[in-house]
């Protein structure tokens, strides 16, 4: 089974919901939409499903075009942010409500029921009623109906939202276990980069109806194709600087000057914007190309291993993530040193002039 | 939203296309065609333009039945909004007495309009009726028969019975819908009873409300069983509505072009008004709407 | 301005309860200081609604006493307790502006007009509202939507407590931080009690000085991020805090010729003396170590000491790196910063004894005293 979406167009009152959207999905592949609330996630989503009706573009399923074919014709499953059940039905009939549907002998049933029941750990809950079961169980019985009866393609529309964080972070291994075996293309829409990054597999960056990338999340992670889809990767959210480059200087926002080090040489003289992730900066030099910045503390919040280092100076607001506890008081000043060849460089545009190596170990 | 077309889904929106037709689209055309033509017999039209609706315009029984059906209509929506809305805010919640009070509130909703008409005649009279009874014996004079006032208040009082219910009814619903973290956060800005009613349910109530309003203006617009058994639209014409006026002129003198051309006035009159009120509703909820994206 | 003192306070949802298993909320005596900001932290299902809507004064406690400033406040409802609270979802009016929105709270309680108005400017100046201070409420992000029921409770000089339950639930990751950074510095601002409700670890943490860390009905830890995350009380604070959680390894005793070793799936864990000297002097059969997952040394060489593990699978997150590796029949989670080098198949582990907690029947023994945190 492949999937293929060409040239996909959705417009809703004259707003282009998809816009021009090209992709392509393999077999046993676990693929994972990443973009805001409204990005178009679910527009596409639907799109796939055969719930919605593209304007213009072509849908292929092995090869067929199946953009007219509703949705019964596409052997789909899908799983919602809510917990979407039968109330009526018990956990094992919910299960086997696609079977039945699809006439599979009550035998076959039986097998593929407690064999799917089991991937997922709601064996012993399959007499009870879903509304009797946690959230995360919910969920389970949810993605235990989808799984059961080998759809070609499975869509999982934020699934995981509105679980605890410890129960997200359990089953989001675990549905990369269970895809690991399995030929079906699984589609999985987040906006949370975290998930992205945990969850392995090809990630495809949707900002306003359009796809900005397509890869491996930690590539996209690491080479962002531009400001938006670097902005996407938000945990916490890069820090953006304006800032010019001239023939000997870089100076961000007209106040700090440094000298221009050997990585810029190659680089146009003109107005930039520098990208800098918050883990990267750091409050002491690690060395002497460091560029060093004079701000004031405007919070700090202390997690349990790490602190987030919120400082401004002026109109510029930036975020450290700094291993261990810091804890500063508002206003205090501190300086803070950012390692040049870190930086992201994009052009005023919007689109990546210069990404740092991801594997330079930090060994300076 | 264009969802995926299955062009085998508009043959089973065939047979209603045919209902509708027969049973509104057809009979209509021939009140348009009786309403421009003079008829003598099968053979014998003949095309008389806007003669009827001019005669039927200028005709007084057309304007006094009219001033009283918007009066009538006015009246019964003043009294069943308010006591409908108030009905449901007092009504429990929770448990028996919930489903109890469902109960007794859609019972008149169930009962033929020709009933309540029968069941108002006798309960009203002042001979053998509770009603009457009741009141002439506290030594008020009351005789729905030959007093025009109190054969208005009757009528009214019926109209009120009846249908209350549904426009507390739509309110309960639409009250049950407001998720409990609203009453708490009230609660805990200290809003009156009073804030409550006005910043929370009314604003989740406007929705059915509209529904309802709209419902009750067709239907008290269009009335014509209840009082037709309850008072025969006496004593003298003064409860004689539209509906009456129009039936007594097809069927009691069979002058069919007027009756056609009246019909025709008639149905654009509800049509106008139902419009009117629907389109300020929803433009002021676009106005609003607009106000806030743009500024 | 107050603190609230919970005093023996349990709860049960049942009108005779027979069994511990009968109680929401187990017997528990806990103070919250003024001007405090604590969360309230659990999976759910823990309690800590039910907790919450006992301060708020949505339920009656059926035992013990939620005390304002030292008084009982079990009979006083909700509105007369001056507390706040945003909700999970944004409560607002939608028929009114957001300055209508904020004022509302005044007005019911007939506060004068200019003082509402400076009341009002000075607290939507803060909470960055001004732009859009004369906008009807209703088609606002959620965002700022709970950033009005918030306002609606800083406007108010009586109110002694903001409650939060689960207040980002749904706002977009990147306006999560942004939000959280606005509440840190509203409560620098305002001294006032702030609870926060929460299942997440990450909120909880970075807003609260202090956690209450729930589970089945008890506080299993009160404590700073700090300490909940490097000496958990209970198993369960090192499986709940930290992402991933502790790595626990159950341990058996096997005693030999007097010398006691302690072991799993057939390798010796090195102990120190005081580790064993903790261990023998107990009954129980239910032993753990603990470790967390960013205090485990992992390494492509061995050392004195060192566990040889297989590296079966590398989670890589951008900031950091999370190993998952196989000891025995053991998976133990390492977590890497981004620029250490992950060694390739065989690697050795080394546990350093500052980290290296041990718990008996769940709870942590102090190797200082050697006693079990166990009530």
């Amino acid at each position: 089974m492949s999937l293929v979406l060409e040239n996909v167009h959705r417009q809703v009152d004259g707003v282009a919901h998809l816009n021009n959207i090209n992709l392509e999905f393999q077999a046993g592949s676990f693929n994972i939409l990443l973009g805001r609330t409204l990005a178009g996630k679910t527009s596409l989503m639907r799109v796939i499903a055969g719930l919605d009706k593209v304007s213009s573009g072509n849908i292929y399923m092995d090869g067929n075009n199946v953009t007219n074919d509703g949705v019964q014709k596409r052997n789909i499953s899908m799983v919602y942010q809510q917990f979407i059940n039968y109330p009526n039905l018990t956990v094992y009939d919910n299960i086997a409500s696609p079977l039945k549907l699809s006439g599979t002998p009550s035998d076959e049933i039986k097998r593929k029921v407690q064999e799917t029941a089991e991937m997922l750990h709601i064996e012993q809950f399959l007499k009870r009623h879903p509304l009797e079961l946690s959230g995360g169980q919910q969920q389970r019985t949810a993605m235990a109906r989808a799984l059961v009866k080998d759809a070609s393609i499975i869509l999982f529309d934020e699934p995981l939202v509105n679980l605890d964080y410890k129960l997200r972070e359990e089953l989001r291994q675990e549905l990369r276990e269970l895809f690991k075996l399995r030929n079906t293309i699984a589609i999985y829409a987040t906006t949370e980069p975290n998930e992205a990054l945990a969850l392995g597999g090809t990630t495809s960056l949707l900002h306003q109806g359009q796809l900005l990338q397509s890869g491996p999340a930690i590539e996209q992670y690491h080479k962002p194709i531009n400001l938006n889809a670097a902005d996407l990767y938000s945990e916490p959210p890069i820090n953006l600087l304006k800032g010019k480059i001239s023939d000997s200087e870089l100076s961000f926002d007209n106040y700090a000057n440094f000298p221009i080090g050997d990585q810029f040489k190659s680089i146009a003289a003109g107005e930039y914007s520098f990208g800098i992730r918050p883990s990267h900066i750091s409050i002491v030099p690690k060395s002497d190309n460091d560029i060093e910045l004079s701000v004031k503390v405007d919070v700090a919040e202390i997690s349990a291993s790490e602190t987030f280092l919120h400082v401004t100076n002026n109109d510029l607001h930036m975020v450290l993530q700094l291993s261990g506890v810091h804890d500063y008081r508002n206003n205090t000043s501190v300086n803070i040193y950012i390692p040049p060849e870190k930086l992201f460089i994009f052009a005023e545009d919007g689109s990546i002039i210069k990404a740092p190596s991801p594997s330079s170990s930090g060994g300076l | 939203m264009n969802k995926v077309q299955n062009n085998k889904a508009w043959w089973l929106v065939l047979p209603v296309f045919l209902l509708v037709a027969f049973s509104a689209i057809i009979p209509l055309m021939t009140v348009v065609n009786y309403s421009v033509q003079d008829i003598f017999d099968q053979n014998n039209a003949y095309f008389v333009g806007a003669e009827w609706y001019k005669q039927v315009l200028s005709d007084p029984r057309l304007h006094d039945s009219l001033a009283r059906q918007f009066f009538y209509s006015a009246t019964v929506l003043s009294i069943e909004v308010p006591l409908g809305i108030a009905v449901a805010l007092m009504m429990p919640t929770k448990g028996w007495s919930a489903s109890l009070c469902l109960i007794l509130l859609a019972l008149p909703l169930l009962i033929p309009w020709n009933v309540v008409g029968t069941i108002w005649q006798i309960f009203a009279r002042s001979d053998i009726g509770l009603l009457g009874y009741v009141i002439n014996n506290l030594g008020i004079d009351y005789n729905y028969t030959s007093s025009p006032i109190d054969a208005w208040v009757t009528v009214v009082l019926m109209d009120v019975w009846h249908w209350t219910s549904l426009i507390a009814l739509l309110c309960y619903s639409g009250l049950r819908a407001i998720p409990d973290a609203y009453y708490q956060a009230a609660k805990i800005d200290r809003a009156s009873s009073w804030a409550i009613f006005r910043f929370i349910q009314f604003p989740k109530l406007r929705g059915v409300l509209i529904i309802g309003v709209l419902l009750r203006f067709m239907d008290s617009f269009m009335i014509y069983t209840e009082p037709f058994v309850l008072t025969g639209g006496g004593p003298g014409n003064s409860t004689t509505f539209l509906s009456q006026t129009l039936t007594k002129m097809a069927i009691g003198q069979f002058d069919i072009g007027p009756a056609a051309a009246f019909s025709i006035v008639y149905f654009l009159i509800v049509l106008l008004v139902s419009w009117l009120f629907f389109t300020t509703i929803t433009h002021l909820d676009k106005d609003k709407t607009k106000e806030q994206s743009y500024d | 301005m107050a603190e609230i003192h919970l005093k023996n306070l349990a709860h049960s949802y049942m009108k005779t309860p027979q069994s511990p298993s009968d109680f929401a909320i187990h017997e528990m005596d806990h103070v919250w200081q003024q001007g405090g900001a604590y969360a309230l932290l659990g999976p759910s299902g823990c309690g800590k609604s039910t907790l919450l809507n006992l301060i708020s004064g949505l339920i009656k406690p059926s035992h013990g006493g939620v005390l304002f400033d030292g008084v009982e406040v079990n009979n006083i409802a909700t509105q007369d307790r001056n507390i706040a609270q945003v909700f999970q979802f944004p409560v607002i009016y939608d028929s009114m502006t957001v300055y209508e929105n904020l004022a509302f709270p005044l007005r019911n309680m007939k506060v004068a007009k200019d003082k509402i108005e400076t009341k009002v400017m000075e607290v939507a100046k803060t909470l960055d509202l001004i732009d859009i201070l004369y906008r009807k409420a209703n088609n606002l992000s959620a965002d700022e939507k709970q950033k009005i029921s918030m306002g609606r409770g800083l406007v108010r000089d009586d109110v002694s407590a903001i409650l939060f339950d689960e207040p980002l639930t749904v706002i977009d990751p990147n306006l999560k931080w942004k939000l959280r950074r606005k509440l840190k510095q509203i409560h620098e601002r305002y001294n006032i009690t702030m609870v926060y409700v929460t299942h997440d670890q990450l909120e909880a943490s970075t807003f609260a000085d202090k956690i209450a860390l729930m589970y089945e009905g008890k506080i299993v830890q009160f404590g700073t991020p700090r300490e909940l995350f490097e000496e958990p009380k209970h198993t369960f604070v090192g499986y709940f805090i930290g992402s991933p959680g502790m790595n626990f390894i159950e341990l058996t005793a096997n005693n030999s010729e007097g010398n006691t070793k302690f072991s799993f799936d057939d390798i010796v864990f090195p102990l120190n003396d005081t580790q064993k000297q903790a261990l023998q002097n107990t009954s129980s059969t239910n032993i753990k170590l603990g470790i967390r997952p960013e205090f485990v040394q992992l390494s492509a060489s061995a050392h004195p000491d060192s566990l040889p593990c297989e590296v079966v699978y590398v989670e890589d997150l951008g900031t950091y790196k999370i190993v998952s590796v196989t000891l025995g029949k053991q998976t133990l989670k390492v977590r890497l910063g981004e620029d250490q080098q992950i060694p390739t198949e065989t690697a050795y582990l080394n546990f350093p004894e500052q980290w290296l907690k041990i718990y008996i029947d769940e709870y942590l023994v102090d190797l200082s005293t050697g006693d079990n945190n166990n009530e």
